[in-house]
């Protein structure tokens, strides 16, 4: 370890003791261990000379690093409500059970431990587990879960496992101009630079194209600002962080479409003038790193990347790929910059915004995968083309990450103005009470809303479609999702550090059956507080499901009420069960009221 | 979604229907603050970069609730400051506040001079409303002269940004995630005792509550007679340096 040769220094030679560097030195410097020894973190502190207190402070902040040792094979249960629904609990007790090891915590022998984490992007195809942050397996059932504890046990290595256990499929349902036959390499490009920079733009302008990642701001315009924001370098960002629960679109066009991402991302480089282009990629698709490089390398050898692209002197461009730690929040694009940076993903104080202050104070504009994706196919078709598509404030298609109870869960493409019970009927749903359409950030549905459609100015969506029956409790849904929240605060902002772990909390009270009609005026006034005063968005947001769920499914949360008045949350004889321990005691006479 | 950064020039906005005048660079929140007008605040302090965590300072423009610190003053702007509304919402961030730490008040060095607890009292807060935490957190006594006592922590990082920025020791810096965020002390032991912080260093007088005390001086005002028992925070003043332009939000060149 203490060679100059150790993997370690290699790792940080590798960087070129780059401080900007550290999320991805410490990725790659838990491979090496499963963990982080506070003594790598010291070596690594002092080769990019940063301060140990920041370094431990990024270690801690994202969730897939580990300041404590895990198990040599660290597997986590996806914990998305979609999973749930398809049994991961009980899947993860049996594997628990079969291992004798506690969830969260490691097997003595250090051989293994089990934990859950927030969704993997394998909701149409879950239940799903991550290996060691870097391996998915999906399609999990009650045979698969014994086979793995067999293989676990037997310390068989992770590559010998059945291969087919780590097929993901691509399940594309419904194909529209996005998801069909993808674009020929370098056409968009070629497209592009006859077009000229400012032609190109001019297209994106007229096309009224809108982020894909949620909030919708026009495309054409930000890349406008961030062409127009005085700096001597420019950066294009995509954001392959995808996040939100439900969400798994963004995974199937890297798997299959990473061309027309790359080529999207070329021709935003070429309308604001940038060189140089990074990927944010999810650490829960860590596996489709070496597809996207080797893609890449394809790329860079057909002069699609480089200097000169497609021999155009002084057109040059190259694209990096980041991978991510476990951190929710940095699909925020302030956040996701700070993450590139090497830093804790805090979202930033705005303004100034990423246009003109981004990727080391460089104006960056970041997009989400897909509307890469939509903006190779505006370069190719014409403005006009993609304008007519959709509706007056939302032209084009949207991909839907159908997921839940329905016959044919994966993606659905539609033009955006599509009524929400179309595509419940398209993916084969029946009986259904609701949808959570755009994720736990977005809106929850109910029957009687189905006519909606999908627009920004109706119901809008950054592409999660999961779908509830008759037969589930949205209670436990919103429920699922408080929890969400509260595990992917950022723990900058009173509101949200605080709030989110008070929401949890309460929900967990109803849900214990001791809950009062003050713990529904709480949430209430919880929710007022979060939407008016956090930092980002994601606090914000963060009360969506309970307020929608409260609102439309009352009685779930009103059969939990133990009292329509109020029930502290202090539980009395709950706290006397320590003295009830030491006195050996357990007759009626120990406690308040009969154990129930 | 996009606003300008460029520093406006000078001139005045309204503040609850009172006219506050402004520098170029100033935030809403400084400006008030020098013309005497309180506006709650935790995470600030005049000579420091704002910070927006505490979010006690937030105020109503244009509809939308914005922290003030970190909000560019411009002419003709109508800031809405001390509505009812947003003094609950304040109370309940303070609230918020004190279930996440462990504020005994009665038994700590603090009171009196805790702004935390002052401004409590301004936001007449009565009682903590939510459940308390109580989280565990060991203290830090391993100083020879400096107490780090966590427990009342609020992550206001003026510690931080004061060892950071004024004392060049960089001694704090901020850990873990979600309600587990927590104060971080720069040395490989992870004790105060491997750094070199000292009595005189700015980093020992900005902390709002009781985290960083020195040690063999407890009680020497007697409570009752300390800051907060003399005058309310509201009629504490304040001096705001005049502010240099790209102020709010900008790193350091």
């Amino acid at each position: 370890m203490n060679s100059p040769t150790a993997p370690i220094d290699q790792l940080i030679a590798r960087h070129g003791q780059d401080p900007h560097a550290l999320v991805q030195l410490l990725r790659e410097a838990q491979a090496l261990e499963g963990w982080l020894p506070r003594a790598t973190l010291v070596r690594i502190a002092r080769a990019l000379q940063l301060d140990l207190a920041d370094v431990e402070g990024v270690a801690g902040f994202y969730r897939f690093f580990h300041t404590q040792p895990v198990g040599r094979t660290h597997i986590l249960f996806s914990d998305n409500i979609t999973d749930r629904m398809l049994g991961s609990e009980a899947l993860m007790a049996d594997l628990c059970a079969r291992l004798g090891v506690e969830p969260g915590r490691m097997r003595d022998d250090g051989l293994v431990s089990v934990d859950t984490c927030s969704c993997t992007g394998l909701c149409d195809q879950g239940p799903a587990l991550l290996v060691n942050h870097h391996q998915v397996v999906t399609g999990l059932d009650v045979a698969r879960v014994a086979e793995l504890a067999q293989l676990v046990q037997r310390q068989v290595p992770m590559a010998q496992w059945p291969a087919h256990w780590f097929t993901v499929e691509d399940n594309i349902r419904r194909a529209d101009v996005l998801l069909g036959l993808p674009l020929a390499r370098g056409a968009a490009i070629q497209a592009a630079l006859q077009r000229g920079a400012q032609a190109t733009l001019d297209e994106i302008v007229a096309s009224r194209l809108r982020g894909r990642g949620g909030a919708g701001f026009a495309t054409g315009r930000k890349w406008t600002l961030c062409r127009d924001a005085p700096g001597a370098q420019r950066y294009v960002v995509c954001n392959a962080d995808e996040g939100e629960p439900g969400t798994f679109k963004d995974r199937v066009l890297l798997t299959r479409h990473a061309d027309d991402v790359f080529e999207g991302m070329t021709i935003a480089a070429l309308a604001i003038g940038a060189r140089h282009g990074l990927v944010y990629l999810r650490g829960e698709y860590r596996y489709l790193l070496e597809p996207l490089q080797a893609e890449l390398e394809r790329r860079r050898r057909d002069h699609l990347l480089g200097p000169a692209i497609l021999g155009h002197d002084g057109f040059e461009f190259d694209i990096d790929i980041h991978v991510g730690a476990g951190a929710y929040v940095c699909g925020e694009e302030s956040a996701l910059i700070e993450s590139l940076e090497g830093k804790r993903g805090t979202p930033r104080i705005r303004p100034p915004f990423p246009v003109e202050h981004g990727y080391l104070g460089h104006p960056t504009t970041v997009n989400n995968v897909e509307t890469f994706c939509a903006a190779a196919r505006v370069v190719l078709g014409g403005g006009e083309w993609w304008s007519r598509i959709g509706t007056p404030q939302s032209s084009g298609t949207k991909i839907h990450s159908v997921s839940g109870d329905c016959e044919r869960p994966g993606l659905y493409e539609y033009p955006f103005g599509t009524r929400i019970g179309r595509i419940l009927e398209d993916c084969g749903a029946r009986d259904t009470q609701a949808v959570q359409v755009g994720g736990p950030s977005g809106v929850c549905v109910s029957a009687f809303e189905f006519g909606r459609r999908i627009a920004f100015e109706d119901v809008p969506t950054a592409g999660a479609f999961m779908v509830f029956d008759r037969s589930r409790d949205m209670f436990e849904v919103a429920r699922n999702f408080a929890h969400f929240f509260a595990h992917e605060s950022c723990g900058f902002c009173t509101p949200c550090r605080v709030g989110t772990e008070l929401v949890a909390r309460r929900m967990d009270k109803l849900a214990q059956g001791r809950g009062s009609r003050h713990d529904i005026d709480v949430l209430f006034e919880l929710d007022t507080l979060l939407h008016a005063t956090t930092h980002c968005g994601l606090g914000a947001s963060a009360c969506n499901p309970l307020r929608d769920t409260v609102a439309k499914f009352r009685p779930a949360y009103e059969r939990r009420l133990q009292s329509l008045y109020f029930e502290p949350a202090f539980d009395l004889d709950a706290e006397l069960s320590i003295a009830r321990r030491m006195t050996g005691r357990e007759d009626a006479g120990a406690y308040l009221e009969p154990p129930r | 979604m996009i606003a300008s950064t460029e520093v406006s020039s000078g001139g005045s906005f309204l503040l609850d229907g009172v006219e506050v005048p402004f520098e170029p660079g100033d935030t809403v929140l400084a400006a008030a603050t020098r013309a005497g007008h309180y506006l709650p605040h935790l995470c600030w302090l005049p000579d420091f970069k704002p910070h927006g965590s505490c979010r006690l300072c937030s105020v109503r423009v244009y509809g939308r609730t914005i922290a003030s610190c970190t909000l560019a003053a411009e002419a003709g702007l109508q800031v809405e400051g001390r509505s009812d509304a947003l003094q609950a919402q304040r109370k309940t961030l303070l609230q918020m506040l004190f279930v996440e730490g462990n504020h005994f008040c009665p038994s700590c060095e603090k009171s009196g001079n805790c702004l935390l607890q002052a401004t409590a009292y301004e936001m007449g807060m009565e009682g903590p409303h939510f459940e308390e935490f109580y989280p565990d957190r060991p203290v830090d006594a391993s100083h020879p002269d400096i107490l780090l006592e966590f427990n009342r922590c609020i992550l206001c990082e003026l510690c931080v940004r004061a060892s950071r920025d004024v004392d060049g020791k960089n001694v704090f810096a901020i850990g873990g995630r979600s309600v587990k965020t927590h104060l971080l002390v720069n040395s490989e032991s992870g004790k105060l005792a491997d750094t070199a912080m000292a009595l005189g260093d700015r980093a020992m007088d900005v902390c709002p509550v009781g985290v960083i005390l020195p040690k063999r001086r407890g009680f020497a005002v007697p409570i009752g007679e300390r800051r907060f028992d003399a005058k309310p925070v509201s009629a504490r003043t304040e001096l705001v340096p005049h502010a240099h332009p790209a102020q709010p939000g900008e790193d350091t060149p």
